[in-house]
Formats: structure tokens, C-alpha cells, sequence
């Protein structure tokens, strides 16, 4: 059989993985489903889950398009549409990829067509390099769960704060990734200004949909409000973009886009 | 007579027993590739690209678990290791969805809805994956739009920006120190960007808590969770 990377077995086998990983998604959801009925949680708190999931994700997921664009001209379709269908994501495979081909002292982006010795490479050094996680929450998954139970059992109170300030951490571990690049802006980098005015317009937009849910009372902002201030930063982005300019190494911010 | 199992224990069960099939079925895409194009892997490069990615990841894998597994709960947990994209897509959408909930992360029902959450959240990513690659020849000159493209490249800005307000909103007095410290490391240490976000997240989860705990055994934070736990009552 003549190896392409475009080969449709490859696009059968990728299809089937990906069946294997959204059946995954399905048991836990029906079983997830079937206690809530079982210790008879409203059904309405389920519906609205459901549908804030929905719309929450298609923002994320069309930037992930994005990437899966980005990484078919070096590697085809299947195995980008593959990799960040499951576990990885745009920076973690395009590493692991230049890695893979530097060790067979080529470089991604090159233009060379891979061969099946090498991309076979490229994935068993993806495929093993992410395994980590998937790996270990077995092993420890339950561990750190009866680890929180036993503090809430302890201290209420300091489980609550403890739960908060992990929530916390991370999101000011992502604000301070905002300002990453801020110092430019002292040698006139205006560009750097972008994404600290995207997060503030999405902040505003947030306020306001906070304010709106006090003073109409539709509960229903609540759902949309996450969703609506995204994509409200996100079209932001672009008037800013063209008023303030880009950074100047273009492939390392959209890199950003698909981080993790 | 065999104990029956709580629903958590189930879901571990099953976790483990789905995670550690997924990963079998991960390995065997390449080795089917082999023999179905006759190939074998070039056994330099493998080792030269495992030396160079494995420890890191792996390192970084480690990390992610301890620090994500208690906020994402244990079905979600499961689910997103294996669907990946946790922190600019699964996490944020469990987290919006039980904040709206008005259910305790830890709690049972905060479980089952982070579990929903994240399960709705991977179908609907695949689903909208799939509809992009079958359209990605006509769809490639619109994604790629130059005028689209700030937009796309500003997502995680979006995200956390709103997301921060709900957040923030209801503890600050715990969330200013990390914010300050981040900004700080951030904005002083060019080497921390993109590729170290990752890596800054338990850093920034550790100080928070440490933070918190100095304020909390201070008194500084008992009044609002003491509020708390007497409405829960």
C-alpha cells in the first residue's frame, strides 16, 4: 500500500479513535444522566448544564479548526484532526513533531513529504510523550478526591477556600499570561496593549451582563453571559488589532490560541 | 455479601478501566500503521524526539493532574485527560456551568454537573472538529481570513478576562496576592509566555493557597465562609 498522509485508511482509523473517545464522553454522560435523576436533582439545572456546555464550547472549538489548519500543511489532515480531537493541543504537538523530525534531522514546515517510517515517528512520539495524564489519574485520580473529602470532613470552611484558591491560582496564572509580552509597550510595542484591552472589553462585557441580569432579573443572562463577553473580546480584538498592530512573530501568537 | 459501590467509586472504576483502554488504543494506532504500510519507525529519531519531549511533558503531566483533578471532579477528570484542550476549553466550561449551577464543586451534584459539563463539552468539540475538517478545503479561506485572524488569536484573553470578573468578584480578598505576583513574574521574565502558562499554573494555585491559609488562620477569611456554610445549613 503507498503511504500518504492523507491515506483515507489513515482518515478510517482517526475516525474510529475518535468514535472510541466520544463514546467515553456518552458513558459518563449517561451515567452522570442517570444519578442525577436518581437523587432527583431538577431537571431544568440539568437542561441549563447542558446548554451553557453547548454554547460555551463553540468558540474554543472553532479556534481549534484553526489549529488543525495550521498543522495540515506539514502533516496532513487526519493526524492533526486526530491529536487535537484527543489529549493534545496546537503547541504540545507542533513541539513534539520538530522533535521527532530534528531527531531525524528534518524540520517541520519544510515542505519534504513525509515518508510512513516517519510519520509513524511523529505520532509514537506524540502519542507517548501525553500520555502522562491519561496514565496517572488512574493511579492518583482518587487519591486526591478522598484527599478534599477528608479535608471538608475536617474544616469545612477551609475546603471551600481551599477549592476557591485553586480556581483562583489558575486564573491569575492566565491573567498574568495576558500581560506577557506588556514590557513592549515600553519600547513603543503598542502591540502588546491587545490582549490586556480584549481581556478588559471581555471583563466589561461580563460586568455589564452582571448588571443587566440585577436590573431585569433574566435569570436566563446568566447562561450566555460567559459566551456572549468571549466572543464580544474576541471580534474586540480585531478593531485593536488594526489600530494598535501585530506582534511581530505572527506564528507564536496563534500558538497562543491553542495552548493546552 | 459484596459491598455495592457509591457512584463515585463506580466512576472511578470505570475511569481507570476506560482511560488505560484509551491509551492501549492510542499505541496501537501507530504499530497498525506500520504493518499496514510495511514501515518501521526510525528508531533514532523516536529516541532522539522522546529525550527531548518525554521528560517535560511528562513533568508537566504530573502537575496537571495533581492541580486539575480536584477542580475538575472525578468523571471529569477521566474525560478530559483523554479529550485534552482542559485548560482553554474544559475546565472553564465545567467551572461557568457549576458556578451557574449554584452547586459546590464538591459536592455530589457538582460532580454529576462538572461530569455533564465536560461530557457535552468533548461531544460537541468532536462534532464541531469533524464538521471542520469535512468543510476545511472551503472553509480554510474564510478561518484563515487576515481579518479574522486577532480574533482567534485572542481567545484566551476573552476567556479569562470574563471569566476573572465572576471569579475574582466573589473572593477577591484570595485573589489579589496571586494576581499581583503573576502580573509581576509575567510581565518581568520574558521566558514565562505561552509555551510556560502551563507551568505557572500550580505555581500561581500553591501561593494562592498558601496565601489563603495564612489568611484564613488570621481570620481574614472566615466572616464570608462562615455566611456560607449558615445559608448551606
Amino acid at each position: 500500500m503507498e503511504f500518504s498522509v492523507n491515506h483515507w485508511i489513515i482518515y478510517l482509523i482517526v475516525a474510529l479513535i475518535i468514535c472510541a473517545v466520544t463514546a467515553q464522553a456518552v458513558f459518563f454522560m449517561i451515567r452522570a444522566l442517570k444519578r442525577a435523576k436518581k437523587i432527583n436533582m431538577p431537571k431544568e439545572k440539568i437542561k441549563k448544564a447542558i446548554l451553557s456546555s453547548v454554547i460555551f464550547t463553540i468558540a474554543p472549538a472553532i479556534s481549534i479548526i484553526v489549529c488543525v489548519m495550521t498543522l495540515s500543511h506539514s502533516l496532513g489532515i487526519p493526524l492533526p484532526w486526530y491529536r487535537l480531537s484527543v489529549v493534545g493541543s496546537l503547541s504540545y504537538e507542533t513541539i513534539a513533531a520538530q522533535n521527532a523530525l530534528s531527531g531525524m534531522g528534518m524540520t517541520l514546515g519544510s515542505g519534504t513529504a513525509l515518508n510512513a517510517s516517519q510519520f509513524v515517528t511523529i505520532l509514537l512520539v506524540m502519542t507517548i510523550s501525553i500520555m502522562a495524564g491519561m496514565l496517572l489519574v488512574p493511579l492518583i485520580g482518587k487519591k486526591l478526591q478522598k484527599g478534599m473529602i477528608s479535608l471538608g470532613n475536617k474544616d469545612k470552611n477551609w475546603r471551600d477556600i481551599f477549592q476557591n484558591s485553586l480556581f483562583i491560582g489558575m486564573i491569575s496564572a492566565f491573567l498574568g499570561f495576558v500581560f506577557c509580552d506588556f514590557s513592549a509597550v515600553f519600547s513603543g510595542g503598542t502591540w502588546a496593549l491587545v490582549p490586556v484591552l480584549v481581556m478588559l472589553s471581555s471583563a466589561v462585557m461580563m460586568l455589564i451582563c452582571g448588571l443587566l441580569r440585577s436590573i431585569t432579573k433574566w435569570r436566563w443572562i446568566n447562561d450566555y453571559a460567559l459566551p456572549i463577553s468571549m466572543i464580544f473580546g474576541m471580534a474586540m480584538a480585531i478593531p485593536l488589532t488594526s489600530w494598535l498592530g501585530t506582534m511581530p512573530v505572527a506564528q507564536a501568537v496563534t500558538a497562543v490560541a491553542c495552548l493546552f | 455479601m459484596k459491598k455495592e459501590r457509591t457512584y463515585l467509586e463506580q466512576v472511578h472504576v470505570d475511569g481507570a478501566i476506560w482511560n488505560y483502554t484509551m491509551a492501549g488504543v492510542f499505541l496501537l494506532f501507530p504499530l497498525i500503521l506500520c504493518i499496514l504500510f510495511n514501515a518501521v519507525p526510525d528508531w533514532n529519531g523516536l529516541i532522539k524526539g522522546l529525550i527531548a519531549t518525554l521528560p517535560m511533558y511528562w513533568a508537566v503531566g504530573i502537575i496537571e493532574v495533581i492541580t486539575y483533578v480536584p477542580m475538575l471532579g472525578a468523571g471529569g477528570s477521566y474525560l478530559s485527560f483523554v479529550t485534552g484542550n482542559i485548560s482553554n476549553l474544559k475546565l472553564p466550561c465545567a467551572l461557568e456551568v457549576l458556578e451557574n449551577s449554584g452547586y459546590k464543586s464538591n459536592s455530589e451534584e457538582g460532580e454529576i454537573i462538572s461530569t455533564i459539563s465536560i461530557a457535552v463539552s468533548s461531544i460537541v468539540t468532536v462534532i464541531i472538529i469533524v464538521i471542520g475538517v469535512i468543510l476545511l478545503v472551503p472553509l480554510e479561506p474564510v478561518l484563515n481570513t487576515p481579518a479574522l485572524q486577532p480574533a482567534f488569536d485572542q481567545l484566551l484573553p476573552a476567556l479569562f478576562g470574563a471569566l476573572g470578573v465572576v471569579f475574582i468578584s466573589k473572593n477577591w480578598k484570595i485573589a489579589i496576592a496571586p494576581i499581583i505576583l503573576m502580573l509581576i513574574l509575567f510581565i518581568a521574565i520574558p521566558a514565562l509566555n505561552s509555551g510556560t502558562v502551563g507551568i505557572m499554573v500550580p505555581v500561581s494555585a500553591l501561593f494562592t493557597i498558601g496565601v489563603s491559609r495564612i489568611m484564613y488562620k488570621k481570620g481574614l477569611l472566615a466572616e464570608k465562609n462562615n455566611k456560607e456554610t449558615k445559608t448551606e445549613e
